[in-house]
C-alpha cells in the first residue's frame, strides 16, 4: 500500500495539446479517490500518465517514497483496470488472473492455486474455465477486478469501471466497488466522466477541467460548496441555479427579486458588485405562496416545466425571464401555469465573483 | 410471365455453361489418373492404378513433392515470423512516412514481379553463391512475398484494441512477451491466413525454381511437371494427370483444415 504524489505533472501532447497543466495533488494511503471531468479534460491522461503509459513532459510522480516518473510501467507496482476490461480473449479466467505471475515467474500450479483463490473471493469458482466471450458484462468486470488483486500491487487505477456495464449492472457494481475497496485497503484512483458515480464511490475527489484541477474534496464538500461555477455546473444530477445578481445592501437583486445575501458571503460584498447567485434545486424550497405572506426573500414567477425524478419533481419557474429549477417533494407538485415562489435556502445559497466562490 | 420464363431460362443456360468451363477440366482431373490410356477427353475411367504405379516408380516425382513442401513451409514460416513482427511494430509505432512506406512496398513488389527482376535476381543469388540451393530460394520467394503479408498483417495488428498489450504491459511484461503471450494468440487467424497463402504461391511457382534450382533433384514439383514427356516429345497423359491429382490434392487438404480451424476470417483477430 502506497500514498501517490503528483508534483507539477505536466503532459504535453505532440503539436502542443496541454493535457495536463502543472498538476500537483496527493492521495494517501487507502483512499478511494475519483477523477472526474467531461470528456477531454484530461482525467484519463492524467491516469494513464499515473500507470507510466504516457510519458510526463515535466513534473513528477511519486508512489509511496519512489519517484518513478521515468520507471516503466510495470516496475511502479501498480495495476491498472481499463475501459474495456481488456480480458485476454484466449485465455480462460485462470489463466487471465494468473496473468501477472505467470509474467513474475510464479510456477504455475502455484499461480493457479493463487488465482482460484482471488477469483473465489469475488465469486468466479464456477466460470474458471470460460473465456472472457462466455462472461456477461458484469463477471468480466469481476475478473479484470481479479486480475488486478492477484497482482497485490500497492495502488489500482480504474478507468471508467463501470462505463461499460447497463444501467441497473451498474448501481450493484458501485456498492459492490466501493465495499472491495474498503476490504482491500489498496489506494485506488478511478477515472469517471458520471459526477454521480464520482459522488456515490469517492472518498475524495478532484473535479478537472481542461487539464487543471478546479476543486479537490470530499464528494460532501464537492456537492455542498462547488469552488467555482464550472465545478458548481458539473456536480449534482439537477445543474445548479446560477443567475446573475447585484449586491443591494445586505440583500441580492436576483432576476427583479430580492434575496438576502447567503451566510458563506456574508460580509463579503461590496455594494453594487455584480455576482453570481447560486442555489442547487435540491435547497430551493417551492412554495405556491410565500410562507409569511409576503414574497420578501423568495423568487416569485410561474410554472413552466415539471419534470418527474420519480419521489420528487423539478419544477421550472419562469421568474422574470429567468429560468430557476426548484426540487418537489411527491404529492405537493404544482401544475404548469401556477404562480409559485422558491426560497432558496440561506445556509446552502453561495455566490460566486468572477467565476470562484466567494467565501471566507 | 413467358419473359420472365426465358430469362430464367438463358441465366441458367449461361450459369450451366461457365459451370461446365471450370467444372470439365476438374473431371478431367479426377478421372484421366484411373483411366489406363488418358486423352484430353473427359471419359468414364476404367479405375485402373497403373498411373500410380507408374509415377512411384518416377525418380523424381515424389521427391519433387518433398521438396514443394520443403519450400512452401519454409518460406510460409519465415514470411510470418517476418512480417508479424514488421506488421506489429509498424501498427504499433509512429514513423513519420509509415503509410507511404507500406503503399511504396506493396506497389514495388507488385510492379516488380519475379518475372520482370528475374535478371537481377539470378544474377544476385550467383553473386551470394545462393544459386541452385533450396535455402537461397526460400529467402528469394520470401522476400518477394513479405511486403504484402506485411499489409495484409498490419491490418490485422491495427484492428485489435491496445488496451491488451497495455494491459500486459502494466502487468510487467516485457515487449517480445507482450508479442508471444498476446499479440499472436490475438491475430492467430491473420498468421493463418498469411501461411496459407505463403504456400499456396510457392508452391504454384514455377518460374523462381526453375532458374535458380539446376539440380534435379532438388527441384520442386511445379518443375518437374514439366518434364513429363514421353520418349516421342509428347506429353505424357498419363504421368501428367496423376502427377497433377497429387500436387493439388496437398494444397487442397490444407485449405480445408485451416478453413475448419479459423475459418477465414480477414479482420478483427478475436472480438468479445
Amino acid at each position: 500500500m502506497a500514498a501517490i504524489e503528483l508534483r507539477r505533472l505536466t503532459k504535453v501532447y505532440p503539436g502542443g495539446v496541454k493535457a495536463l497543466d502543472a498538476l500537483d495533488l496527493v492521495i494517501p494511503d487507502g483512499e478511494f479517490f475519483a477523477l472526474l471531468g467531461p470528456s477531454g479534460c484530461g482525467k484519463t491522461t492524467l491516469l494513464r500518465t499515473i500507470a507510466g503509459l504516457e510519458t510526463a513532459t515535466g513534473g513528477a510522480v511519486v508512489i509511496g517514497d519512489r519517484d518513478v516518473t521515468s520507471v516503466q510501467p510495470g516496475g511502479r507496482d501498480i495495476a491498472m483496470v481499463f475501459q474495456d476490461y481488456a480480458l485476454f480473449p484466449h485465455m480462460d479466467v485462470t489463466d487471465n488472473v494468473a496473468y501477472p505471475l505467470r509474467i513474475k515467474k510464479v510456477a504455475k500450479a502455484e499461480r493457479h492455486r493463487r488465482a482460484g483463490e482471488v477469483a473465489a473471493r469475488l465469486g468466479l469458482e464456477r466460470l474458471m474455465d470460460r473465456r472472457p466471450g462466455q462472461l456477461s458484462g458484469g463477471q468480466q468486470q469481476r475478473v479484470a477486478l481479479a486480475r488486478v488483486m492477484a497482482t497485490q500491487a500497492q495502488a489500482f487505477l480504474f478507468d471508467e469501471p463501470l462505463s461499460n456495464l447497463d444501467a441497473r449492472l451498474r448501481l450493484e457494481a458501485r456498492t459492490f466497488l466501493k465495499k472491495l475497496q474498503r476490504e482491500l485497503g489498496v489506494t485506488t484512483v478511478f477515472v469517471t466522466h458520471d459526477q454521480a458515480e464520482a459522488l456515490a464511490m469517492a472518498d475524495r475527489m478532484a473535479v478537472m477541467e481542461a487539464g487543471v484541477i478546479r476543486q479537490i474534496g470530499t464528494p460532501a464538500e464537492v456537492f455542498q460548496r462547488p469552488a467555482n461555477t464550472f465545478v458548481a455546473g458539473f456536480i449534482g444530477s439537477t445543474p445548479m441555479n446560477l443567475l446573475d445578481a447585484v449586491v443591494r445592501g445586505d440583500t441580492l437583486e436576483v432576476a427583479g427579486c430580492a434575496v438576502p445575501v447567503p451566510d458563506a458571503a456574508a460580509g463579503l460584498l461590496a455594494d453594487g458588485e455584480k455576482v453570481v447567485y447560486g442555489v442547487r434545486p435540491e435547497y430551493n424550497a417551492y412554495a405556491p405562496k410565500p410562507a409569511d405572506g409576503s414574497s420578501e426573500g423568495a423568487l416569485a414567477g410561474k410554472v413552466v416545466i415539471v419534470e418527474n425524478l420519480g419521489a420528487s419533481h423539478l419544477v421550472t419557474l419562469d421568474v422574470n425571464d429567468v429560468t430557476v429549477q426548484a426540487v418537489v417533494p411527491e404529492g405537493s407538485e404544482p401544475a404548469v401555469g401556477d404562480e409559485g415562489f422558491a426560497a432558496p435556502r440561506r445556509d446552502r445559497a453561495l455566490v460566486y465573483r468572477d467565476g470562484e466562490l466567494v467565501t471566507r | 410471365m413467358t419473359r420472365f420464363v426465358l430469362g430464367r431460362i438463358g441465366f441458367y443456360t449461361l450459369i450451366a455453361v461457365l459451370l461446365a468451363f471450370f467444372t470439365i477440366p476438374l473431371l478431367w482431373l479426377a478421372s484421366a489418373p484411373l483411366t489406363s490410356d488418358p486423352t484430353y477427353e473427359v471419359r468414364v475411367p476404367d479405375f485402373t492404378f497403373d498411373n500410380f504405379q507408374a509415377i512411384l516408380e518416377h525418380p523424381y516425382a515424389l521427391p519433387s513433392l518433398y521438396n514443394s513442401l520443403l519450400l512452401s513451409v519454409g518460406t510460409a514460416l519465415l514470411v510470418v515470423a517476418l512480417s508479424a513482427l514488421a506488421a506489429y511494430a509498424l501498427s504499433r509505432v509512429r514513423l513519420p512516412g509509415r503509410d507511404a512506406l507500406l503503399y511504396a512496398l506493396l506497389l514495388l513488389s507488385s510492379i516488380i514481379t519475379g518475372t520482370a527482376a528475374m535478371v537481377p535476381l539470378f544474377q544476385l543469388a550467383v553473386e551470394l553463391g545462393l544459386i541452385d540451393s533450396q535455402l537461397g530460394l526460400i529467402l528469394i520467394l520470401s522476400g518477394g512475398l513479405l511486403p504484402a503479408a506485411i499489409f495484409m498483417l498490419k491490418d490485422f495488428m491495427d484492428s485489435t484494441p491496445k488496451s491488451y498489450e497495455e494491459s500486459a504491459r502494466v502487468f510487467g511484461a516485457s515487449p517480445l512477451q507482450i508479442v508471444a503471450h498476446v499479440v499472436v494468440p490475438l491475430v492467430r487467424p491473420g498468421l493463418a491466413t498469411i501461411a496459407v497463402w505463403a504456400v499456396a504461391n510457392v508452391w504454384g511457382n514455377f518460374l523462381m525454381p526453375y532458374l535458380l534450382l539446376s539440380d534435379v533433384e532438388k527441384q520442386p514439383a511445379a518443375v518437374i511437371m514439366y518434364t513429363l514427356y514421353t520418349e516421342g516429345g509428347q506429353a505424357n497423359l498419363r504421368l501428367l494427370s496423376t502427377f497433377g491429382l497429387l500436387y493439388s490434392v496437398p494444397v487442397v487438404l490444407m485449405y480445408l483444415f485451416v478453413s475448419k480451424k479459423y475459418g477465414f476470417r480477414f479482420h478483427g483477430g478475436i472480438k468479445r
